[in-house]
């Protein structure tokens, strides 16, 4: 199936559609897609280390997953997340400002959220918004929570959205990978340390 | 959720919002001991609750919560209504059902989770307003005790549809006017306890949320004896101030009043003879282990 349709920043405004119906497949392994546009991994990985560059505050949300040590894995991808963004931190300018923060679990908490300390995929807009989030990475997320949300911003605000997928991807995001694993996100971390300094920060 | 899974990755320890970190550190998971006692000195399993101020639905949350016998292996079942409110901010697995199906749910989640992890107890609890339980989901209330599932249905009774603005319930009192049912009540309180006794429920308590200590104990004996046995049934006064025009400070007394001996609320309870054998062999082995924790006790100090 062929599509115009591409998956963009926002704001799309009210109820933008799913990917999948627009006709945005996902990758297969070894793959990412970029806008939808299936691309090789390693064009995913430089791609989103740009993002990650060139935003003014560049952000990850872990998850659930990533947060709770609920098994060996889980913990050192928790290991490699936090790596991802002292590199982060490391690699941006002083006009940028790197973020970590939580999403600990998916209850719809609102309007009690403090979007200071933490988003809600319920409504992820009031923490981006707030911090002025205009790049972000989801890690961590259950797949049904994350879809709604990254929908729910690309609906209602103009950040960038990338998920670092340990399943089969996330069509809703603009950049996503596939079967992320511990040495995948260090390897994202690798390229933003090979891209410093490379890339043009925000005015 | 089991125990060894409440843990925060040491890495993200320190971003995650301090309620979670309370959470982990002070409540009390895995503590066989955990009772309403614990309220004012751990971390309770209710983050803030969306109800009404001094709603009594707001007390029987926490008592019950504070009481659960194993709320690591815990998975409640909720409807909507007022609870259907709090359920967002409690530090337990649980699942909202639609309106009145809440006994169906839990069925099919009691024994799936049997067969995905054979030899660990995992408790179902049913919480769900009066509306959900009697009226709307009067079917699949008695259908579950009738099939004898192996979990507790607590129903918050507060004899009418308080979410809604207050329409006529199925345990609402005769004569009774309420704001949407200016008419008032033409038929009598539906008997649900002894409906349920009479549909294979083997412990049934009728009673209001005025005592946190008796609260605790009917959860516990609800709660095992559904693990071992049955079904089992409480009903517990949870009276909704607004509709009967009370303010924050007087749902106890209301709840105190409706207690009295000739009152509707009086404690009843009907316990099975299978199930008064399970009381009595609990009690027994709950002395052993008080006695033996307090020899462990004597001859640590000695
Ligand atoms: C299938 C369905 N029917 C009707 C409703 C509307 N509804 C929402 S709450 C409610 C009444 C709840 O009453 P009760 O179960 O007594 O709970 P309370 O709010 O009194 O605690 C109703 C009828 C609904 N949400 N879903
Ligand atoms: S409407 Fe009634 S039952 Fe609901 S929260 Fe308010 S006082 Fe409690
Ligand atoms: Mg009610």
């Amino acid at each position: 199936m062929s599509t115009s349709y591409q998956v963009l920043r926002g704001p799309e405004h009210f109820l933008p559609p799913a990917a999948a119906s627009m006709g945005i497949r996902l990758p297969d392994p070894g793959q990412g897609h970029i806008h939808g546009k299936i691309v090789s991994e390693e064009e995913a990985m430089e791609a989103a280390a740009r993002q990650f560059l060139s935003a003014k505050v560049p952000t990850i949300f872990p998850g659930p997953l990533v947060l709770w040590a609920w098994n060996e894995k889980a913990a050192h991808k928790a290991t490699a997340v936090r790596h991802l963004y002292e590199t982060l931190k490391a690699s941006v300018t002083s006009t940028q400002q790197a973020m970590l923060i939580p999403m600990p679990d998916y209850r719809p908490k609102y309007p009690k959220i403090n979007p200071e300390v933490e988003i809600n995929p319920n409504h992820p807009n009031l923490t981006i918004w707030h911090n002025k989030i205009d790049a972000c990475m989801f890690v961590g997320v259950h797949c049904h929570q994350a879809n709604l949300s990254l929908k729910i911003i690309r609906g209602g605000t103009d950040c960038y959205t990338i998920a670092m997928c340990a399943q089969a991807g996330h069509e809703d995001a603009m950049l996503s990978f596939r079967d992320a694993t511990a040495e995948k996100i260090m390897r994202l971390a690798d390229w933003v340390k090979k891209l410093k300094g490379s890339v043009e920060p925000p005015k | 959720m089991s125990l060894e899974r409440i843990k925060i990755a040491p890495e993200m320890y320190e971003i995650m919002p301090p309620e979670y970190q309370d959470l982990v550190k002070n409540a009390t998971y895995g503590n066989e001991n955990r009772g309403w006692k614990d309220i004012g000195t751990s971390k309770e399993l209710i983050e803030e609750h969306s109800l009404c101020a001094g709603c009594p639905e707001s007390m029987a949350f926490r008592y019950i919560l504070a009481s659960l016998p194993a709320p690591e292996d815990t998975v409640m079942v909720g409807s909507t209504g007022c609870t259907s409110l709090v359920f967002p901010h409690v530090g337990i697995h649980n699942i909202h059902s639609l309106f009145g199906n809440q006994n169906a749910i839990a069925t099919g989640l009691k024994r799936a989770l049997t067969v995905r992890f054979p030899g660990r107890i995992k408790d179902v609890v049913v919480l769900a307003g009066d509306g959900a339980t009697v009226d709307i989901g009067l079917d699949m209330t008695l259908q579950a005790w009738f099939r004898q599932e192996k979990f507790t249905t607590i129903c918050f009774d507060n004899e009418l549809y308080a979410n809604t603005g207050g329409q006529e319930s199925g345990l609402m009192q005769k004569g009774f006017v309420a704001k949407m049912a200016p008419v008032g009540k033409t038929f009598e309180k539906v008997r649900l306890p002894e409906i349920a006794r009479e549909s294979g429920c083997h412990y049934v308590v009728n009673c209001t949320v005025s005592k946190p200590n008796l609260i605790e104990k009917v959860i516990k004996n609800a709660i095992h004896i559904a693990r071992e046995i049955g079904p089992t049934y409480l009903q517990l006064y949870t009276p909704c101030i607004l509709e009967i025009g009370k303010n924050s400070m007087e749902g106890l007394q209301e709840m105190r009043d409706s207690e009295k001996p000739t009152e509707r609320f009086a404690y009843r309870e009907y316990i099975s003879d299978q199930a008064k054998e399970l009381l009595t062999e609990m009690a027994a082995k709950e002395k052993e282990r008080k006695a033996e924790a307090k020899r462990q006790l004597a001859s640590v100090k000695a």
